[in-house]
């Protein structure tokens, strides 16, 4: 029996839909297992936010009024303290920023093993074993930890967002644990991106842009019409990232976001390995490129070779046609 | 200021997809691809140097000392480094299949409590065990603030407090460390402004680049002159238990199907919509 706690995400007061995967992850740990899971809400208004996860078959909620912006060192030592009290095994976080920042902490107060980014866990005979990609996704690997607790961070896209499964859990606050690195680190802002599309990780479309692009002008009147008939959200490859065509947060692959929508629209990106990562577990991929050599042909289902300029904007209509028709 | 770097050697990166595995599951066979400084590494280290120089001039005025953990080829990756910049290197013989990020981390920490540095910093992963938590075990380990994902560092008091950007998902965000401190680093470190020491002006701006500096001949001549410390995790004292045992590895499936190629716009769309029924 293993039992786990689930770190939730928070955002404007909000749990953060991500929270939803760490969520599933642990129901499949806990039916497999015979164990319970938690949900700690650790952060500002965390007892508001709480809300948002009732209902999704947790044990307890555990609320923790931590105030200001994220930082690690403001609540890590109470998700160990939580674990280590509660007895839990497994410690859960989705694979976000914030899960790739705080799990390695907790799991170093606790002495347990981190499994990093996982996209499967499966149990055999109450042992918990961790599936896990290397090599920029090249190589999967199947870990199990030695430490009697294990610290996990999953993958968003390999656990599909848990479903309320009804009832209530009831909410226990707890207090924040004391950490002396707190004392040394301040929050000072949070520039935050605000866009009326949906967000990368959770949209059933992307279409993405790359160098080819040349221009932030380019990534509004080429690509963001094709992304707006397609109700999609806007990706971009490290190159474009790197020439400042837009924001860090849209960048996909091994920096950056994994994505896994049904269909990814690759403009003008040749297909580095390291962004290859990033979305070569998406259902259908669409590339648009000049080069017909490109390596994102070895992951492309069809490859439109042609001169991006003309192609999106044709697309863009075509699109537009059959949905003014449907 | 005086800054630790860990370097890790890494199957060549731009060729991952022709990483192998053994037949019976129990390794991941890299023989034929070319060894690699890791790239986070490698950005670290051109932070490190960014943080410890006038820019501007190209005066040091620091100390840069690059830690590797691994085989005794892994000293070649100390001297591409060394040759960048760095000080000095320390080797630490180890068995790369045994490190998992504890290890790694308390290797790190025996290092750290001796040589005293202002900031250690490291790239955000490796880009062959793709963990990524060596840096916070290490923090947690030391007791100091860190950041992670930084895409921004910038210190005024010559290393004594450090105020750090991270790039998150929704955003970015921005934290004041007191040091000494980790931090971890992403590509966007190497932005032309993204490092700021007090000292190189802040008008200058790096040229902009996907990799760290290439080593100039001057330097390369002058690294074969720097120090190269030996060592090994047994001679430090390093507990080298792996906290993660791995089972078996395995090539991910294939994506199914073959590349078609499509005329126009029409002719995807409509396949789009009959074959793949994703419109």
């Amino acid at each position: 029996m293993t039992d786990v706690l689930v770190v939730a995400e928070l955002l404007d007061g909000k749990v953060r839909k991500t929270t939803m995967s760490a969520i599933a992850f642990a129901r499949v740990v806990a039916e497999a297992t015979g164990g319970a899971y938690d949900v700690l809400i650790a952060g500002d208004d965390a007892t508001a936010a709480a809300a948002d996860v009732d209902g999704y078959g947790a044990r307890t909620r555990l609320a923790c009024q931590v105030p200001g912006g994220y930082v690690c060192e403001k609540i890590a030592a109470t998700v160990a303290r939580v674990a280590r009290e509660r007895g839990h095994g497994v410690v859960v976080a989705t694979a976000s920023a914030f899960g790739k920042d705080l799990i390695p902490r907790v799991a170093a107060k606790l002495g347990a093993a981190v499994a990093s980014d996982v996209l499967a866990v499966e149990a055999d005979g109450g042992r918990l074993r961790y599936r896990r990609a290397m090599f920029a996704g090249n190589v999967f690997a199947w870990c199990v930890p030695t430490t009697p607790v294990h610290a996990v961070s999953v993958r968003q896209t390999e656990f599909e967002a848990a479903a309320p499964s009804g009832g209530t859990s009831p909410l226990h606050t707890v207090e924040p644990e004391p950490d002396p690195a707190a004392a040394r680190v301040r929050f000072v802002s949070l520039e935050a991106a605000r866009r009326e599309r949906p967000e990368l990780t959770e949209a059933d479309i992307v279409v993405s842009g790359g160098r080819s692009l040349k221009s932030a002008e380019a990534f509004r009147t080429v690509l963001e019409p094709l992304a707006d008939v397609l109700g999609a959200a806007v990706g971009a490859s490290r190159a474009a990232v790197d020439a400042g065509y837009v924001p860090n947060d849209l960048q996909v692959g091994q920096t950056g976001k994994v994505v896994a929508p049904k269909l990814y629209v690759a403009v003008g990106i040749s297909g580095a390995i390291q962004h290859l990562a990033g979305m070569k577990g998406s259902k259908t991929i669409v590339a648009i490129n000049k080069d017909r050599e490109a390596p994102i042909a070895q992951v492309a289902d069809y490859f439109w070779v042609a001169d991006l300029f003309t192609a999106v904007p044709q697309l863009t209509e075509e699109i537009r046609k059959i949905r003014s028709q449907s | 200021m005086k800054v630790l770097v860990s370097f890790k050697r890494v199957a060549d990166p731009d060729n991952a997809n022709k990483v192998k595995v053994a037949p019976d599951g129990s390794r991941v066979l890299a023989e034929g691809l070319e060894a690699k400084p890791n790239p986070f590494d490698d950005y670290a280290i051109e932070a490190a140097l960014r943080l410890t120089e006038n820019g501007k001039s190209g005066e040091r005025l620091g100390e840069i000392v690059v830690v590797s953990i691994g085989p005794k080829e892994a000293a070649q990756t100390i001297r591409q480094a060394l040759a960048m910049g760095a000080e000095r290197g320390i080797l630490v013989l180890a068995d790369d299949e045994q490190l998992d990020a504890w290890v790694v981390a308390r290797t790190l920490r025996v290092l750290v409590e001796r040589e005293r540095p202002d900031l250690v910093l490291l790239g955000k992963a490796t880009v062959d065990g793709e963990s990524g938590a060596v840096g916070g075990i290490l923090a947690e380990m030391l007791g100091w603030p860190m950041s992670t994902l930084t895409c921004r560092i910038e210190t005024r008091d010559g290393g004594k407090t450090f105020t750090v950007a991270r790039e998150l998902d929704t955003g970015v965000a921005t934290l004041h460390l007191e040091g000494p401190a980790v931090v971890t680093v992403s590509d966007r470190i190497l932005a032309p402004t993204a490092v700021r020491n007090g000292v190189t002006p802040d008008d200058f701006a790096y040229p902009q680049s996907d990799t760290g500096r290439y080593a100039s001949l001057k330097g390369i001549m002058a690294a074969k002159k720097k120090p190269i410390e030996e060592t090994s995790l047994q001679a430090l004292g390093v507990d080298a238990t792996p906290t993660c045992r791995y089972e078996r590895f395995a090539l991910p499936p294939a994506r199914s199907g073959q590349v078609r190629f499509v005329e126009s716009a029409a002719e995807l769309v409509q396949r789009l919509r009959t074959e793949a029924k994703v419109l």
